[in-house]
Order: structure tokens, then C-alpha cells, then sequence
């Protein structure tokens, strides 16, 4: 076993991107996830490695986009507003197949908001967020420990698929110190053959673009995508599970949200109601075989999100109707109390 | 075994710190913990505060609505923090600037001079630790042997000669929480 540190979320995720064999990152500062910039300033430059606090999210993410271009493992990192003033770089890269890892470290919105914690964008995470019909991979890490194992993940995905992987964290993830044990991360070990590195004689060019003017031909780049993400959706999920062997009430939760509801299951429990957890550590593609497969000895679902329900959606989709659900949450940076969650699940009964 | 702890004060007065101690002493011997600050637009000379949880199990919320022990530094941090201990908890708190302390009966008051107590040790900056032998006395959930550790692996070399003072503070305030 390795040394064990006691860190932020946000720091243990910068040190884990270096140590996952990080190129390069830009970005741009905002609360809660200033450290991961802060961190990277210091570090980044002392190793050799690209660092570049860009003018805006603008410049950050379309930075990405060219380093990405490349074929170097590259990254940036926000929160909220800022992530949706990255939107358009982002739609570009998933229509480029650029491989990067992007981080949102959400806060409290619509708009401005709050800098508390939240977890309000997982529609604009899972649904695309950007224009045109794409998707990200989206891991959602609820541990200081995750926060450092995801980069390392993301990347592999990023590079094995060509798509952008977003790590969707919050507020208290990125500034809870918690301890954290870095591991050995495997190094890149794949053929980029399309990266803009220098033509040699004896191939095409390399191209690196987004624009496809011709009907026809902007149809098969959607085609193509679209198998992708198919395939995707068939290789790709990642849950845990938590007392759902004999459940009859389950909770469907993510990231921070998953631990209130780890809390909530082992009070039901206390009281002898049997509750269980479905925590989806990979978003996008959602986890809806293993909702099917535990929906058949459910008596309910209760989707427990930090936001006023979204990802309560794709929990009735993969239910279609066949076990009755709900979302329960609060907003605005407000947390969800564990016996308020166990009232919710004994309603389900 | 759940412990869910405030420390607060002015910004500056180490209150991050020594809750900083608390979490990476509970690490060393062997238990989970969360250290998670109240952060916000938070403003110089206002109230700073930061939540440690130390636990044998995964702690499921870094946030927290009420706390079983309150360590307080200032009147604000008292104005703001005393309604939110448990009934039956503890509040530790700096008695020399701090002139109300908790009016509630159904909380313990553990008064500490730890301002004089650092002034008679020479730094007005190691009033914290004096605090933080208060509590690990009153609460035990962690040892003065685990904070001089914690202090030997996160305070750079350059700064090693400070432990023996740190020592001295901690001490005493163990030592005056004894006779509370």
C-alpha cells in the first residue's frame, strides 16, 4: 500500500491527472475549484508540463481542443458558469472525436447562483449541453479517493473512444479533504495514427475538424457518432451497489448526494426497512440494465439528486413505467438530510 | 463511533489549521475523517469555520446542520454556532476575548483563557493549539501524541523548531481542561 495523504478533492484530482501522465491543462479560475488551477500552476510548470490560465472558458476549453488535436492527454476544469461558457469548444471536440478530460466541479445555478455545492447539471452533462447530437462520457466520482482515481480513468476512455470524458464533481467533493492513496496509473499505451503531429510522406494529411458543409456528408459523421456512443452504451457502466440484494425500496444517487443516501439506507435498515442503493459511478452511459434488473423485486425507486430532478428522468425511462418513482432533493446548496431520505423511502411502502 | 465537530473563529486565528490537525491525527490512527471548510464570500475579520467529522465509519455528509462539540474562537462564531450544537454537546470556547459564553443549559460550557495561556507561553499564535488540547482532553477522540506526529509530516523542516512550543500549548490546555 502507498503512502496515504490527507488532501482536497480538488488537489488529490490535480496530483492524480500529473501522476495519469497529464500533457497538459488550461484553465481558468472559479469557486469551488480554484485548487485544481492553483495546484497545476505550482506543479505543472517544475515538471515541464503545458500549464496556461487562459483569458476566459472560451480560450480554456478551445486550447483543449487544439492540444487535444495533438494526441497529448490534456484537461481543463471549471465550475458551473463556466462549463456552460465552454459548451461550444465542447460540442466541437465530441464532433472532432478528440480524446480530453474536462472536470466540473458543480455549484448552485441557474445562473451566477452560489458557489455551494449542487448537483444541477446533469442534464447539461448527460444530455449533451453543447449544439447537435453528441454525447460525453460522464464520471461521477463521491470520494476524495474517486476524485483521484477518475483522471486516470477518464482518459483511458477518452483515448480508447475518441470522445470527451467529463469528471462531474461539486462543491464539497473538490474542497473536503478526506484521505486519499495515489496508485500506479497505466501508462498511454494506444496507436494515434490520427493526430495532427507532422505529415510524413507517405500518408494524407491529418485533419482535425468540426466543419462537414455538405448534407451527405454531415449525415454519415452523424452516423458514425452515433454508433459510437452505441457501442458505448453496450461496453461501458460502472455501479455500485449497496444492500440491493433483498431491497424493495431503492435509492438511485450520485456523487456526494450517494453518501447521504448510504446514510439513509443503513437507518431504514435500523428500522428494518429493507432499502437499498444504486450509486451510478459512470453517468453517461446510465446504468439502465442494472435498473431494469433490480426493478423487478422493487416495490419503488427514489432518484435523490441535489437539483430539482433531473436525473429522475433516465431512472422512469430504464423503469418505463413498470415500478413507481420520484425524485427527492434540495437545491441551491442546501444538503438532504439522511432522515428526511429515510421518510421518503418508507413512503415508497 | 461518530464525532462531528465545528471549529471557528476570525479568519487568521488558525482555526483551518487546527482543524486541519484533528483530521490528519484521526488518519493516523486508523479512522475515517472529513475536513471541510465553510467557505463563501467570506470577508476579512468575519467568521471562518471548518467541520472535521472523525468516525470508524465513511462519513456521509461533509455538511453538516447541528455538531456534537463546537470549538469557538470569537462572539460571531458563538453568536452563530452555540444554536447549532446537539443538546448535550460541548462548546469549547476562548474565554478571554470571547466575554458571553453559551447561554443554553443543555450544552456544556468548557471556558479556556487560551489568549492568556498563549501570551504567557510567548505567541499569541499558538492560541489554537492550547484550544486543541482542550478538546482532545474533553472529547478524546483523538491523542497528543497523534497531533505531534500530524505536525512532524505537514509542517515543512524549516519549521520543525516550532513543535516544542506547539507541544507546550497543546499540553496546557489539556491541562486546564483537566480541573473543568
Amino acid at each position: 500500500m502507498g503512502e496515504i495523504h490527507l488532501m482536497k478533492g480538488n488537489e488529490a484530482l490535480a496530483e492524480a491527472s500529473i501522476r495519469a501522465g497529464l500533457d497538459a491543462y488550461f484553465g481558468y479560475p472559479i469557486t469551488p475549484q480554484s485548487e485544481i488551477l492553483e495546484y497545476f500552476s505550482r506543479e505543472l510548470p517544475k515538471k515541464g508540463i503545458a500549464f496556461v490560465q487562459a483569458e476566459s472558458e472560451v480560450a480554456s476549453i478551445n486550447m483543449v481542443y487544439g492540444a487535444a488535436g495533438c494526441g497529448k492527454r490534456v484537461m481543463t476544469s471549471t465550475s458551473s458558469p463556466g462549463f456552460s461558457l465552454m459548451m461550444e469548444g465542447v460540442s466541437y471536440i465530441a464532433c472532432a472525436e478528440l480524446p480530453c478530460v474536462l472536470v466540473n466541479v458543480q455549484r448552485g445555478g441557474p445562473g451566477l447562483g452560489t458557489i455551494q455545492p449542487s448537483q444541477g447539471d446533469y442534464f447539461q452533462a448527460v444530455k449533451g449541453g453543447g449544439h447537435g447530437d453528441y454525447h460525453m462520457i460522464v464520471l461521477a466520482p463521491n470520494s476524495v479517493q474517486e476524485m483521484a482515481d477518475m483522471p486516470s480513468i477518464g482518459f483511458e476512455l477518452a483515448e480508447k473512444y475518441r470522445i470527451p470524458v467529463l469528471i462531474l464533481a461539486d462543491g464539497a467533493l473538490g474542497q473536503m479533504m478526506e484521505k486519499v492513496e495515489f496508485k500506479e496509473y497505466p501508462k498511454k499505451n494506444i496507436e494515434q495514427n490520427w493526430a495532427t503531429v507532422g505529415k510524413p510522406e507517405k500518408r494524407d494529411a491529418n485533419v482535425i475538424t468540426s466543419l462537414f458543409i455538405e448534407s451527405e456528408v454531415m449525415e454519415q459523421v452523424n452516423i458514425k457518432l452515433q454508433k459510437k456512443y452505441e457501442q458505448i452504451t453496450e461496453e461501458v457502466e460502472d455501479c455500485e451497489l449497496y444492500h440491493a440484494d433483498d431491497a424493495e425500496v431503492f435509492i438511485v444517487a450520485y456523487g456526494i448526494s450517494s453518501r447521504l443516501a448510504k446514510k439513509a439506507v443503513d437507518l431504514s435498515r435500523e428500522k428494518g426497512v429493507r432499502a437499498g442503493l444504486i450509486r451510478p459511478k459512470i453517468l453517461w452511459p446510465f446504468p439502465t440494465k442494472v435498473i431494469q434488473k433490480y426493478a423487478t423485486q422493487a416495490k419503488g425507486f427514489i432518484s435523490l439528486e441535489m437539483s430539482a430532478g433531473q436525473m429522475i428522468e433516465d431512472v422512469k425511462l430504464s423503469l418505463d413505467g413498470s415500478v413507481k418513482s420520484k425524485h427527492y432533493g434540495r437545491m441551491g446548496g442546501m444538503i438532504p438530510a439522511p432522515e428526511d431520505i429515510l421518510k421518503e423511502i418508507e413512503s415508497m411502502l | 463511533m461518530l464525532q462531528e465537530v465545528i471549529f471557528a473563529g476570525f479568519g487568521g486565528q488558525g482555526v483551518l489549521t487546527i482543524a486541519k490537525n484533528v483530521a490528519y491525527s484521526a488518519m493516523l490512527e486508523g479512522k475515517e475523517t472529513c475536513w471541510m471548510p465553510t467557505y463563501g464570500p467570506e470577508m476579512r475579520g468575519g467568521t471562518c469555520g471548518c467541520t472535521v467529522s472523525v468516525s470508524d465509519k465513511m462519513i456521509s455528509s461533509p455538511i453538516l446542520a447541528k455538531y456534537d462539540v463546537g470549538v469557538i474562537l470569537n462572539l460571531p462564531s458563538m453568536d452563530k454556532y452555540e444554536p447549532k450544537i446537539k443538546s448535550g454537546g460541548l462548546i469549547i470556547w476562548e474565554s478571554t476575548t470571547i466575554t458571553d459564553g453559551p447561554k443554553r443549559g443543555d450544552v456544556k460550557s468548557i471556558p479556556i483563557p487560551a489568549y492568556d495561556i498563549a501570551v504567557e507561553l510567548g505567541s499569541t499564535l499558538v492560541m489554537g493549539m492550547v484550544l486543541l488540547g482542550a478538546f482532545i482532553q474533553k472529547t478524546e477522540s483523538i491523542t497528543i501524541d497523534s497531533v505531534l506526529e500530524a505536525l512532524r509530516k505537514t509542517l515543512p523542516a524549516r519549521r520543525h523548531n516550532l513543535i516544542p512550543l506547539n507541544e507546550t500549548a497543546l499540553r496546557k490546555g489539556y491541562e486546564y481542561a483537566s480541573k473543568i
